[in-house]
Order: structure tokens, then sequence, then C-alpha cells
């Protein structure tokens, strides 16, 4: 089985130097992309059928193609590396890892659109990874990859790490450029997209980290073969993560298209002793929960979709049958509600209600009017109703919660509190 | 006053937007790195050095969550009080630093050594639960480990 994006990643974990990294056969699809016209990176990407993989999963030749190709300069590129999905930690390792597989596939990005700017948008909390692009876009720079007339093309990149101050809103797109605009993380109104008038009114690609990591492979071996990778119509490989109380939580490289029992069962070694499944986010806290009747889904695009739920990043949170699921959502939606950047009225009052309602029926005041007040709410933050994505992400797995594990919410509320007994199980992993 | 080397670190920053005001989170930043926290004082130097309003920049230093406008300890605590975490015994790990601490979420210890701030996922979920120290990553946690962990703090 290929694993392109990670099978270099040392044992440690410790970042690859330029040196290592070009031994290893880094950098080798640069000069391949030199003798392609941008419009030909750009058509061999869409060909390639590559999804983004920030949890949209939107087409990243399309998603290019809507570059103004003959606008002035300058335009911008953007790797958003503020991973902030609770529950997810896939970019983390690449990010750590390989800084040079991040760089080149930037560099292959931003020939494509013909960018001359270009920011890595990197989450506070991530300071080996500050430190290991830091080096690396100083070693690129050096060794000619970036700066003027990259390897005799003529085309020039520069490249600036920026570091976040924390707040989720950072990750959305439109959001990320106010950021770095040095405005408050609030989300801007689309139309205009970003890669019509993104950051500072330019035309501006943002794509998320394991995305640009795909690309120099997509370059060096081809659309054909980056399709093969898959077990579905769904191309390339997905860096799978599962956490939770499972036996081996962990991330993995895989085929995308494996099943969520083949992640939970053969890669995370399966449940706990005595433990048993009760359900799963599958792409992080802002997706619909799947339960044991969708253990055989293809966790891919399309097939997630079909199961109710979204792929979103690919890093499952596992249910088990001893952890309260109301205790469970109350810690998303607390999440969100703090989230919320407070700009439109239903995210910012909405959030704080579900909060305290979810509050109160854990701890035993809950009323049986509160369900369908829960479920009231789902529906008027739902898609369509908010300005951003936020709040409807958010909805996502409170309402596949009272689908699901209804009994529970009323159990809470005619018993007057939670009959989960918090038991700590043992850990039976070391780092 | 802002410091020489405050400014030209921040000036560092403005080359590479094209527009001062573009560069005021990272003109935060600095200041915060050199003094801990952006107190009022500092804040008007910075807006004034920005070319905008003190309350201009306000709103966007208090928008964010790790740009302190109050003083904080010599180290910062970071919780990780998101998901995986809570699953895996955030609760008793928060119990146990709070009363170790004798403080509570976004209080100081009165030697001024600490302070403790929830935090959202910190991204090493396949470790939970996790907390950050300053630039330290602890992950695994065990409430037994918090005493050597807080030890190396002074």
């Amino acid at each position: 089985m290929e694993r392109p994006l990670t099978q270099h990643i040392r044992k440690d974990g410790k970042a690859l130097s330029l040196k290592e990294y070009a031994q290893l056969g880094g950098y080798q699809s640069l000069r391949k992309m030199v003798k392609m016209s941008p419009q030909e990176v750009q058509t061999l990407v869409k060909d390639s059928n590559l999804k983004g993989r920030g949890g949209a999963g939107f087409s990243t030749g399309l998603k290019w193609s809507f570059v103004p190709m003959n606008a002035p300069k300058p335009k911008y590129l953007i790797a958003n590396a503020d991973e902030m999905e609770p529950g997810t930690f896939k970019d983390r390792i690449l990010l750590e890892s390989t800084p040079h597989q991040l760089i080149e596939g930037m560099i292959i990005a931003a020939y494509a659109i013909q960018a001359n700017e270009s920011f890595v948008f990197l989450r506070w909390a991530y300071k080996t990874a500050a430190a290991a692009i830091t080096q690396a876009i100083d070693e690129a720079h050096e060794a000619g990859y970036l700066g003027e007339n990259i390897l005799g093309s003529g085309f020039d990149l520069h490249m600036h790490l920026h570091t976040g101050v924390g707040r989720y809103m950072c990750g959305e797109e439109t959001a990320l450029l106010n950021s770095l605009e040095g405005k408050r993380a609030t989300p801007r109104a689309k139309p205009p997209f970003p890669q019509v008038s993104g950051l500072f009114g330019r035309p501006t690609i943002v794509n998320n980290v394991e995305t640009f990591c795909c690309l120099p492979h997509i370059v060096n071996n081809g659309a054909d073969w980056f399709k093969k990778l898959s077990l579905t119509q769904d191309a390339g490989t997905k860096l799978y993560g599962v956490s939770g109380k499972v036996k081996k939580p962990g991330a993995w490289e895989l085929p995308m298209g494996v099943t969520l029992r083949e992640l939970i069962e053969e890669h995370a070694g399966g449940m706990q002793e005595g433990l048993k499944f009760r359900g799963a986010l599958p792409g992080g806290a802002s997706t619909d929960f799947l339960v044991e009747e969708h253990l055989d889904v293809k966790m891919d695009f399309a097939g997630v979709v079909a199961a109710g739920s979204r792929l979103g990043t690919g890093t499952v949170v596992v249910l088990d049958d001893k952890t309260c699921p109301v205790g469970f959502v109350k810690n998303l939606e607390h999440f969100f509600a703090q989230e919320s950047c407070g700009f439109c009225t239903p995210c910012r009052e909405g959030l704080p209600w579900i909060e305290k309602i979810l509050g109160s029926i854990d701890s035993g005041d809950g009323r049986p009017e509160d369900i369908k007040l829960l479920e009231d709410h789902a529906k008027y933050l739902g898609p369509g109703n908010t300005f951003c994505a936020l709040a409807p992400g958010a909805m996502e797995p409170l309402q596949s919660a009272l689908k699901y594990f209804r009994e529970d919410f009323e159990r809470h509320i005619n018993d007057k509190g939670c009959a989960y007994e918090m038991k700590i199980a043992p850990k039976t992993r070391s780092h | 006053m802002l410091t020489t080397e405050e400014i030209e670190e921040i000036e560092k920053a403005i080359r590479i937007v094209p527009y001062k005001k573009a560069a005021c989170v990272e003109a935060l930043k600095v200041v915060q790195a050199h003094r801990s926290y952006v107190s009022d004082e500092s804040l008007k130097d910075v807006a004034n050095f920005m070319d905008m309003s003190a309350e201009e920049l306000d709103s966007v230093a208090t928008f964010y969550n790790l740009i302190f406008r109050k003083p904080v300890g010599r180290h910062i605590i970071l919780l990780c009080d998101s998901i995986s975490c809570w699953v895996m015994g955030y609760d008793k790990i928060k119990e146990q630093l709070t009363q170790k601490l004798n403080i509570e979420y976004g209080e100081t210890t009165g030697d001024g050594r600490f302070t403790l701030l929830p935090n959202p996922c910190l991204g090493t979920c396949d470790c939970a639960p996790a907390l950050m120290i300053d630039k330290d990553l602890y992950r695994n946690l065990k409430v037994e480990e918090l005493d050597e962990i807080l030890k190396k703090y002074e």
C-alpha cells in the first residue's frame, strides 16, 4: 500500500531537513512543474480529482480555476494550518515532520495560479511546527526553491509564516483573511469569493495543509496514479485518525474510502476492554454522529454524506457506552458557543442558549419540553439561517445525538440527572 | 513607550504587508512577547505607532483569546477542554489542577507563578488528555504526574 504523504516521516517524528528531504526525492516535482504551463498544472490537478482535505471536500483544481489569470500582481496563496477542529490532529503530523512537503506543494499551487506572495497561517499552539516551518522556509530560500526566478523559470514566490493568536473562526477561509489583515476574525460575505477578491482585495487561494502535501506526488506520478490510490471515486490517500477510548488511538495514511469499521477495529485496535462502541463523529466536532449501523460506511466524501454525515477532516472521535452522550454534546456545544465570533444573531444568541439547556439536562434540571427546544434550535441555526458555517456545523452533532441517543436525553430529564459514571479507563499508550 | 527592540520587530512585520494597520495583530504579539501582557498603556502606544485609535486596536486585541489584556503569571497553563480530552479524563485533571494551584480558570496564583486558562483542542487528540505550559506540550496526562510537571516552572 502506498503512503506518499507519510512514507518519509521519521520514527521520532522530527522534521526532515531540506537535504534529507531532497535525498528522498523531495522538490523533484518542481523540475517537472517548470516545464509545464500554469494552465497545464491546473488541468493536471483537476484531472487528479483531488478534493480539499480541510473539511469541505471541494475540487482543488476547480477552486484554482476561478482565479483570474490575467489579474495584475499581487495574487496570494495561503496554507490553512489553523487546525482547530476539536478531535483533529492530522495536519500537525505533516507540519512537524515534513514541512518541506508542504512548501513544495505550495510552490506548485502558487505557480498554477501565478501567485507571488504566500502565507502559512499556523495556529498558536503548534510550537514545534512553527520552528520546523521557519527553518524549512529559510532552507528553501537558500536552495533557490523560494525567492526570485525559481529554477530559472522566471517565477517568483515569497513565503511568510503567520502564527495566530487563537479563535476557531480563523480556520474559516474568509475569517482567516480578515485575521491576516489585522482585523477581528469574522467571516466575509460571499460573493465575492476569495479567488477573485481575497487577501487585501486581491485574488487569493486558501488550501488545507494535507491538500498541498498531495500536490508534489500528483505532479511526479500523474493524475491516474493518484486516482488509483483510492478505493472509491474520491481520489488519493487520506490521513485518518481515531481518538477516544480505543486501544490504540492514532493517525494513519490509508487509501481514501476505507470503512469506519476498519479504522476503529483494525488500526485503532478496537474499543478498550469492557467498553462498547456507541457512536462516532467521523470528521471532527462539526459532523453528525454515525452509529453501529454505519460501521461499514466507506470513509470518503460521498460515502459519509450518504450515511447522513460528512467526512470533514477524517479524524474520528469515538463515543463509548460508558461515556454520557449528553455530556459529550454539551462539551461540543460549549466549544461552539465560546468560539462564535458574535457577528450574526442566531449563532451568537442561539449557541449559548443550547449550551445552557444541555447544562440543565445534564445536571438534572431539564424539562420534557427541552428536547423540542433543542430540535427547534437545530433547525433555526441550520444551513441558510446564519452568516457562516459555524452554527450549522455545531448543529450536526446535536441533531444526530437527539436522533440516535434520544433515550439518554429523556432519561436525564426523567431521572433528574446523569446515570453515567465517568470512569477513567487505564491508558495503554505512552509517548 | 515602545522600546527600540519592539519597534524593530513591529517594523519587520509591517514590511510584509501592504499597509501598516494590517500588521496590528503582529504588533500586539510583539508587545506581549516582551511584557507578558498588553496593558492599557501598551495598547495606546501600539495604536499610536500603527496609526489606529486605541478603541479600534482594542476591538482586535480583545477578539483573540491569546492576546492577554490583563496581567498574567510567569507561566501560562492552557488546559485542553475539548472533546477527546473530555472523553479521556479532562474533568479529573482540571479538578486536581485547580485544587493544587488553588485558582479557577482565568486566575493567577498569589505568587504570580501560574495563570490557568482553558483552551480549545490542542490538536493532539490521540494522546489525550493534554495541556500546554508556555511552549511545552504535555500529553497522555495522568493526575499523578501533575506535581512533577508543575515543579519544572518557577
